[in-house]
């Protein structure tokens, strides 16, 4: 039936079709976009390479510095391993005790910040206000902060990781619970329980596999930022790093080096298999 | 069973309900139940049912209007007295809203939130009577066995009854159920309306019942009504649902045709046009 | 009334644990308490330093507020800075992930330099930013120059992974076909490569252009350019008010940094 009607509509029965010479992808709007996007990209690329000013010349004798600076790396000084020890162990200290406490924190953050279970505008934007602030504000500038409060050492390090780490929870723990069915709340709301003990019995359990994997997540993640926390006398181990660094100890550097490598490379080996036994 | 004799258990007088987007879901509804029965709402999409079943436990705040539950007015309620109000009031609904992550026992003994306290009842720690009831209900809606089990694992007809349990925990004075058995099969259906006129006479609470199948309806309730663009427009017994009235209420149609096959002309004659 | 409660039903009920049984409940709690107290005494947590904090923290945040926005022109400056370093990095980091993502693709790079390639990834992905930042310091001495390298490494590390993943899970049956046809390398790149992967990518470009900008906050700590060397200089200074200006500002810039980014990639779909 449609095969008969198609031919006579289309009027196909022309004796010689001319076929077009040229080809092009795409319309000359979307050619228009791509070259926009690609102009914008190299001007701000032009921008800030040229406002950056950079001395080429340093570029001159860079391969011969480095070469310089690996000769003077090695060997290993291993001798200094044994003094590394108690910093590696205060690092996995603070990104634990620190990312603990975020969780803690996290989860009223989160009831706060997700549509369904804030109160009303005003926490819903209080909410949001702490995920914004949390999140934007790196963990090491949060060590700035904690140092100038508490002085140099871990109890700034665990703050600043707990800082960080709150928004990061929260804000995909307030993503969970929003997903969260509205009939299956609205079960339970039924039945006249109170707020806490709808988001209690109705919510909690839904989400807790993903508060749990966030967690551990973070918390590997935070083995990493602790790494470097001791730059800012917020503790751990990077406190001997930078120390060794500005003594020219280059043997003594890359033993801590190593050392960073095998624990960040353990926690997030730890991490991946926790996460994968959970889900 | 609670009602001070001669007073209505359930009296709704002059209900109505507006959305913000100006759709008027019930225009002055007015609805007496007087004794344990099974009360079948029955009406095309968007003539209100569900909006009336609602505003009975004010999931959905109703505009105007009254709910006089066993004497009391459940829209005049603040919210705790709402809360109370609700522990009185057991629901079911047509995606069984089971909380799927925790078990069954955990779901049905979520019926009995409203008279623990906050830690107890995050910790399940609930009194020695309310867990013998919840296991006798199990048992009684035939799910014996399966208090352990998590409620992601059943079926839509054991979810169904896992819901029912956890609304008959509450002990309620009104059941309200809300399409119950449109998500499950024909045979499904059929055992779960009869479990609950069972249990209607048995614990002697009212239901009612919004209902999509006309022919579940007549068979299983006492008591039919028709609602058309939120006016009541029938309500009496099923054996006085006529065709006229279903017409009435659903608009005309020929209803002595069977269900089966009278699609394929319609569409013949609109695609021959 | 309700139930009638025969005494055939058990009376208590405990719900599962989440540990599958009460002991390794109280395991965990046990080891989880063991580990708590552990770790603070062995950290030498002084909790009259704590308490004394406490009254600083509000005294640090009350010369916080007002932010001190005066000095408008070196807060600019920071900022500008920190943008520039992060567009810059991107774009370098851009290019030097090409070869690093085709030597990292199991199924077209030789063994010797997939292995390779894959053993510089997993050790760069490592360390943390602010480490690389504070060898190029060593080498390029003070300046936008260092921040600019360490991104730009970071960066290429990142994207020649992303790149080598992407080029793993595509189709082979078009590189196949291409191939087929007696294309070069090259060919079978820009034919059969580049169409398969090119949407995904500009994605995660975009993604790490924003992740640059964050980090090029922070590398100003070690001294490699940006806004991080004005904010660790206010905070050194006890400049408290400046400081808050300057957090402000990044909070500001990264949430809509974020923002570009969220819709810049939903576009590109």
């Amino acid at each position: 039936m449609k095969a008969n009607a198609n031919p006579r509509r289309d009027g196909g029965a022309e004796p010689k079709r001319s076929y077009p010479d040229t080809w092009e992808r795409h319309t000359p709007r979307e050619r228009l976009t791509q070259w926009l996007w690609l102009i914008g990209g190299a001007f701000a690329a032009v921008w800030s390479v040229s406002a950056l000013d950079i001395e080429w010349a340093f570029f001159a004798d860079a391969h011969v510095q480095a070469a310089d600076l690996i000769q003077r790396m090695w060997p290993p000084r291993w001798s200094y391993l044994p003094l590394v020890v108690r910093p590696l162990i205060e690092t996995i200290h603070i990104a634990t005790l620190g990312t603990m406490i975020s969780i803690v924190l996290a989860l009223p953050v989160a009831f706060l910040a997700a549509r369904n279970t804030t109160l009303n505008q005003g926490t819903w934007l209080i909410g949001r206000a702490i995920l914004v602030l949390s999140r934007s504000i790196n963990t090491v500038i949060w060590g700035l902060l904690f140092v100038a409060i508490f002085g140099p050492g871990p109890v700034a390090g665990i703050c600043a990781v707990a800082a960080r780490s709150v928004g990061f929870i929260a804000k995909l723990v307030a993503e969970a619970i929003e997903e969260v069915e509205a009939g299956q709340i609205e079960a339970v709301e039924a039945t006249g329980a109170g707020t806490f003990q709808i988001y209690g019995v109705a919510i909690l359990p839904q989400i807790l596999p993903v508060l749990i994997g966030t967690s551990i997540y973070r918390w590997d993640i935070n083995v990493r930022e602790s790494s470097v926390l001791g730059f800012v006398g917020a503790g751990g181990i990077g406190l001997l790093l930078y120390a060794s660094i500005n003594q020219f100890a280059w043997s003594q550097v890359l033993v801590i080096l190593i050392a960073i490598l095998a624990i960040i490379i353990i926690s997030e080996a730890l991490s991946a298999y926790v996460r994968s036994r959970i889900t | 069973m609670t009602a001070p004799s001669g007073m209505p258990l359930l009296r709704i007088e002059a209900l109505e309900k507006t959305y913000p987007t100006g759709k008027r879901a019930l225009a002055g509804v007015d609805v007496t139940i007087d004794r344990p029965q099974v009360v079948a709402i029955i009406g095309s999409s968007g003539a209100g049912k569900s909006t009336l079943i609602r505003c009975i436990n004010r999931l959905v705040e109703p505009t105007a209007g009254r709910i006089l539950l066993n004497g009391g007015d459940i829209v005049a309620l603040d919210r705790k007295g709402l809360r109370a109000a609700r522990r009185r009031i057991g629901m079911i609904f047509q995606e069984y809203n089971l909380v799927e992550r925790l078990t069954v026992m955990q779901n049905v003994l979520s019926g009995r939130l409203g008279y623990v306290g906050l830690i107890a009842s995050l910790r399940y720690r609930f009194p020695a009577e309310d867990i013998q009831a919840a296991f006798a209900l199990l048992d009684r809606v035939g799910l014996d066995g399966y208090h352990n089990q998590r409620a992601d694992a059943l079926s839509g007809g054991q979810r169904q009854r896992v819901g029912i349990a956890r609304a008959l925990m509450q002990r309620p004075d009104l059941l309200l159920l809300d399409e119950p058995t449109a998500s499950l099969d024909p045979k499904t259906a059929r055992q779960i309306m009869r479990l609950v006129r069972e249990l209607v006479s048995e614990r002697q609470t009212p239901a009612i019942i919004n209902i999509h199948d006309v022919a579940l309806a007549k068979a299983y309730s006492d008591r039919i009504i028709g609602l058309r663009d939120g006016i009541v427009v029938f309500d009496d017994g099923p054996a006085e649902l006529t065709d006229e009235v279903l017409s009435v209420i659903y608009g005309d149609e020929d209803w002595t045709l069977p269900g089966e096959g009278d699609d394929e002309p319609a569409t013949a004659l609109s695609s021959a046009s | 009334m309700s139930a009638t409660a025969s005494p055939a039903y058990p009376t208590t009920w405990r719900p599962p644990s989440l540990f599958g049984s009460r002991r390794r409940r109280f395991i965990f709690w046990a080891a989880v308490v063991a580990y708590v107290i552990w770790s603070v005494s062995d950290l030498n947590i002084d909790g009259n330093r704590i308490l004394a904090g406490l009254p600083r923290a509000l005294d640090i945040f009350a010369r916080m507020v007002p932010p001190d926005f005066s000095r408008w022109e070196m807060l600019l400056s920071g900022m500008l800075e920190s943008i520039q370093i992060a567009i810059a990095s991107t774009i370098v980091g851009a290019l030097l992930a090409i070869p690093i993502g085709l030597a990292a693709a199991a199924n077209l790079s030789p063994r010797p330099l997939y292995l390779l390639a894959r053993g510089f990834i997993v050790v760069g992905r490592t360390f943390h930013e602010v480490i690389i930042a504070i060898f190029f310091v060593k080498l390029f001495g003070f300046g936008p120059v260092a921040g600019l390298l360490t991104l730009a490494v970071s960066s290429a590390i990142f994207l020649g992974k992303m790149l080598a993943e992407d080029i793993e899970n595509m189709k082979e049956g078009p590189v196949e076909a291409i191939r087929a046809t007696g294309a070069s390398f090259g060919q079978v790149v820009g034919y059969a490569v580049v169409p398969q992967v090119m949407v995904k990518q500009l994605g995660v470009l975009i993604y790490r252009l924003d992740a640059n900008l964050r980090h090029s906050t922070v590398i100003g700590i070690v001294g490699a350019g940006g806004i991080g060397q004005t904010l660790s200089a206010s905070f050194s200074r006890y400049d408290f008010d400046f400081s808050s200006a300057i957090l402000l500002t990044i909070a500001a810039l990264v949430a809509l940094g974020e923002w570009f980014s969220d819709w810049a990639r939903r576009r590109l779909r």
